[in-house]
């Protein structure tokens, strides 16, 4: 295990190099000289030159990256050795650091991404479980109708629809926006607490969620169906064992095991940017910074962003094999 | 009165394509203590029938009729939970293949102790001690540490033991094994058709032993069914089926054996396929495949009859009494004839 | 290797027109461990040093227990497996290290036919094609020839020539055996390795296809590799058989000298665990039941393979030293065992079985 575990840190590590070379090199192919906008319309030529000098966009391409590597890495030797906390650089436009971005974008898409993820687990659990369980009936039926409905339903298009009806007509819900959980996170002036909060990401934590608990409610369905019809569930009938504990002890257990991943995979994946979703109901997550920094040429930014979302990935994936290892004892002890 | 009565037992399951006769009128009994061999190739309804009698098809799409008496209590017509209380405890089954019999997440010491609380209520330490006896019974050697193991550790062989021992662990007085020994090598299979004896003799359970090979059941049966396109063909004491066998089907299996102890140069062998059980054919099921068939084959189902002087020995074939007996005695003396020295 | 090689060939005291000499074959998988740089641990040896010869038209049967290298032998020959060491040679060629392009002729001559008839055909192609590829890829003949050629060969399998057309799913095990066959066939193979092809069939179907497979064998002068674990099969289509256990051969010898005089002790427990279909002979005779499992091919016993299993152990000198594969006194000069302590004669009782070394330990069963 912990030569697994040593072996999934040189992963990461190599991963990380290649997400954010590929990120690099994508960004200067690009023909847009970030200099050249944030020196904006009335630029000189010697303006132009002192803000390429001040981003170090003048630098070869090598060297840049190699100074974005530098400060990523949490040990220096400048000054004896020791840890520091990585540094993502400064947006070359809003004047503000890559890590306070990220920090303050981080606990809206995590919220989003958490309410949703229990949301959608929540309704696709016993309803996969239940339709599995009566293949072909009324509920199963209904379900699937509501599976391919649910996998249909573009974020965007359900967020707009919900958005006009539920609080532009009605105005059940807000607009848009978001409200912290504690008093110390919003926007200054903004109210707070658990119930602005909840109420701010309802709509938004149903259009995230919709398409996924289709998704879900498909696979567990189709995953405890399968695991139904196993000999060691009918093992475990031939022992005289009532269907409710089959259903615990002998069917469940090893139906949810890829769903555990499934389910790693995708929050890992969601936390890197729900981006449709935080578009339409304004919310300022990492998704939202994604789409406004690559609009605006803002390299740092949306390098930032990949930097954690693959950190997000590679931490959930952990998460999901340690999990995984503790469920099944065939990983575990071999 | 016998342990286990079936009577005229039937199972039809309605696929896409129409219903198939999986089981069509089968009856047996089972006296305590007996081994029982039914033998039959794939689709023969062999394993069906024993499925059923334990309550194990799936519920939808499945038609049931017919009577199997287990100590005079009909077990297809019994309540979920009554039936519950005797599956595991009075009657248990052991499975073909033990790779995949055994649920891969819990460890066997968990699903040995699991079988003994369903019925009785003992302890967690209590049900844990009796999971460590029979698994020593069965000869898993260092049980005590191999109690935690799971599944994925044993091999096919100990996987099967570990089966028998789940099977036998409340004392069952039947117990159903679907080809326990067709998944297994042979010297793996008579380490574990030794066992079975020996557990027999031990707990004094009824066997019904399912399985295609002739040869495990000249070697452990008492009284065999031979089964044909989900119905009976012939059934008598094993003694009775090896020395004078009555129906063609019979003849047919035995002579497409190659034997350790005869030589042939070719085998002697049924042409055609099984029938489908969708559309079994018209009369007599076997007929299109049967050297004998007569006229009156392809018209009529021949009813399973006993043999003249033979109250234990029962066919369906219409064929003549002295034929049978000739071409029965026939290939008989070929396999002796032919035996070399 | 030469020097092992040479010394084989001395022992296989060959004629010449052998078709088929296979000289210390060894086929090993290595295994790997390691965090970024997997190095090698060990391996398993699957097939460790087998040497044997095989003549035009014969059948030589090989049974063994699941792992003790049968099949990886048999992929071996027919170089669908690389060996690690050792020699093949066909029809006086040294095939052992032919080239992709170099093998091509040879592999017009040899076929093979597998277990499972469900899974080596192509479902998405029709048993035309499936039967009359070879011939395409060999450039034997016009789409017309071909077709004909087909059509005859499905009728010599005895299937049905007009269901040229149709797909293997159409078809039931017995006779999806019947189109690999045929298939086998097509290019007028000298040899065909079949590995397990009846083991998935049923009782009645079985005989079909060794009925089959033996009129084929007269009627082209096939030669067959033949491998099963079912020793009854093997005695009725081999004129020689080979015993083999973790790797290595224990017993080869002619058919009536293996199985009526078995002399290795693993072969005798073997036979005696085959059940026999007659309840008279079955119940009376004697049974050796081996213990436990077969033991890892990753590491195999020191001395004698079978030694942790056999019932006459002999400590001492069955695990320290490896016997050879010999005929001994009293025994056909084409029967050979790997044995320190050949069985006497047979049938024996257990206790005899046990021979002279009764009061020795019995060996804990191996897992």
């Amino acid at each position: 295990m912990i030569q697994y575990l040593i072996r999934r840190v040189f992963w990461a590590i190599a991963l990380m190099f290649t997400v954010t070379a590929i990120g690099f090199a994508l960004f200067y192919l690009v023909p847009k000289d970030p200099a050249r906008v944030a020196c904006g319309k009335s630029c000189t030529p010697v303006m132009l030159k002192r803000i390429s000098h001040d981003l170090g966009t003048d630098r070869p391409l090598y060297v840049q990256y190699a100074k974005f590597v530098g400060k990523l890495i949490p040990f220096s030797f400048t000054g004896g050795p020791h840890f520091k906390y990585p540094n993502l650089g400064h947006s070359y436009f809003s004047q503000q650091s890559v890590n306070q971005i990220i920090t303050q974008a981080a606990p809206i898409t995590m919220s989003l991404v958490f309410g949703a993820v229990i949301l959608w687990m929540l309704v696709a659990l016993p309803i996969g479980i239940l339709s599995a369980l009566r293949p072909r009936s009324l509920l199963d039926r209904t379900t699937m109708f509501g599976v391919l409905v649910g996998v249909s339903m573009h974020p965007v298009w359900l967020g707009l629809l919900l958005l006009y009806f539920l609080s532009d007509r009605v105005q059940l819900f807000p607009i848009g926006g978001y409200a912290g959980l504690f008093s110390s996170g919003g926007v200054e002036g903004q109210s707070t607490g658990l119930v602005q909060w909840a109420y701010h990401l309802a709509l938004p934590w149903f259009t995230l969620a919709v398409l996924f608990m289709a998704i879900y409610v498909r696979m567990i369905r189709a995953n405890v169906m399968e695991v139904m019809s196993e000999d060691y569930v009918r093992t475990a009938r031939a022992k005289g064992a009532p269907e409710s504990r089959v259903l615990r002890q002998h069917i469940l257990r090893n139906a949810l095991l890829p769903v555990v991943t499934m389910l790693g995979m995708d929050i890992g994946l969601a936390l890197g940017g729900a981006v449709f979703t935080e578009s339409i109901y304004g919310l300022q997550g990492l998704g939202w910074w994604t789409v406004q920094s690559i609009t605006a040429g803002d390299t740092p930014t949306v390098l930032g962003v990949i930097v954690f979302a693959t950190t997000m990935i590679i931490v959930f994936n952990l998460i999901v094999d340690v999990l995984y290892a503790w469920i099944d004892p065939r990983i575990r002890l071999s | 009165m016998a342990l286990l009565d079936v009577i005229d037992l039937k199972t039809h399951f309605k696929t896409g394509d129409g219903i198939v006769k999986a089981v069509d009128g089968v009856s047996f009994s089972v006296d305590a203590g007996q081994t029982l061999g039914i033998v039959g190739e794939s689709g023969s309804g062999k394993s069906v029938t024993c499925l059923t009698i334990m309550g194990l098809n799936a519920k939808r799409n499945t038609a049931t009729s017919g009577q199997a008496l287990f100590k005079g209590e009909d077990l297809l017509k019994m309540r979920g939970d009554r039936l519950r209380r005797i599956r595991g405890n009075d009657m248990a089954m052991i499975f073909q293949d033990p790779m995949t019999s055994l649920n891969p997440v819990h460890s066997i010491g968990k699903q040995l102790a699991e079988a003994v609380q369903l019925h009785n209520d003992a302890t967690k330490k209590q049900a844990a001690a009796r999971a460590l006896e029979l698994l020593k019974q069965v000869g898993i050697p260092r049980a005590e540490s191999r109690i935690y193991d799971y599944p994925h550790q044993f091999s096919g062989g100990m996987r099967q033991r570990v089966m028998i021992a789940m099977a036998l662990i409340n004392n069952p007085d039947l117990l159903i094994a679907d080809e326990p020994t067709t998944a297994l090598d042979v010297t793996m299979q008579a380490q574990i058709l030794e066992l079975i004896a020996k557990m027999q003799r031990e707990y004094g359970s009824a066997v019904i032993m399912i399985t295609h090979d002739l040869g495990v059941v000249a070697e452990i049966a008492d009284d065999v069914i031979v089964m044909y396109a989900a119905e009976v063909a012939e059934q008598a004491p094993v003694d009775r089926i090896f020395n004078n066998p009555q129906h063609p089907y019979t003849w047919g299996l035995m002579g497409s054996l190659p034997r350790l102890n005869a030589d042939v140069e070719r085998l002697v062998q049924i042409e055609g396929q099984p029938p489908s059980l969708l559309h079994p054919p018209r009369g007599c099921r076997f007929n299109p495949r049967c050297a004998y068939a007569m006229p009156v084959c392809r018209e009529e189902d021949p009813p399973l009859a006993t043999v003249p002087g033979e109250e234990s020995h029962f066919q369906a074939c219409h064929l003549d009494q002295e034929t049978k007996d000739h071409v029965s005695a026939e290939l008989l003396g070929s396999f002796a004839g032919e035996a070399t020295a | 290797m030469t020097a092992v090689a040479a010394e084989q060939r001395s022992e296989l005291d060959l004629h010449g027109d052998e078709l088929l000499v296979v000289e210390g074959l060894e086929k090993h998988f290595p295994v790997t461990k390691g965090i970024m740089f997997r190095k090698q641990v060990g391996a398993v040896k699957a097939v460790d040093g087998v040497t044997f010869a095989v003549n035009e038209g014969e059948t030589i049967g090989v049974v063994g227990e699941s792992g003790c290298g049968k099949s990886t032998m048999a992929r071996c020959l027919v170089r669908l497996l690389n060996p690690t060491a050792g020699r093949v040679t066909f029809r006086g060629s040294d095939i052992t290290n032919l080239s992709r392009a170099a093998m091509r002729p040879y592999r017009r001559e040899m076929m093979m036919i597998f277990q499972d008839p469900y899974a080596s055909l192509n479902s998405r192609k029709r048993v035309g094609f499936i039967v009359g590829e070879a011939l395409q890829v060999n450039k034997m003949g016009t789409p017309t020839e071909i077709k004909k050629r087909v059509q005859e060969l499905l009728e010599i399998v005895g299937l049905n020539p007009e269901h040229y057309n149709r797909f293997p799913h159409e078809f039931s095990g017995g006779q999806r055996q019947r189109i690999g066959i045929a298939r086998a066939l097509a290019i007028n193979p000298k040899l065909i390795v079949c590995d397990e092809p009846v083991s998935a069939l049923d009782v009645s179907v079985q005989a079909q296809i060794l009925n089959l497979l033996k009129d084929l064998q007269k009627e082209f002068n096939l030669t067959y590799i033949f491998i099963a674990h079912d020793l009854n099969v093997v005695r009725h289509i081999s004129d020689r058989v080979f015993v083999m256990y973790l790797g290595q051969m224990m017993e080869s010898g002619a058919r009536h000298d293996l199985y009526d005089t078995p002399k290795h002790p693993y072969t005798g427990s073997l036979l005696s665990a085959v059940p026999i279909p007659d309840p008279q002979l079955g119940r009376s005779r004697a049974r050796i039941v081996l213990e436990g499992d077969v033991p890892s091919p990753l590491n195999p016993p020191t001395g004698c393979r079978f030694h942790t299993r056999c019932p006459r152990f002999h400590e001492g000198h069955c695990d320290v030293e490896t016997p050879e594969l010999a005929s001994r006194d009293g025994m056909a000069e084409s029967h050979a065992v790997r044995c320190h302590y050949p069985l006497e004669r047979w049938p024996l009782s257990e206790a005899e079985m046990r021979g002279h070394f009764a009061s020795a330990p019995v060996p804990a069963p191996a897992e």
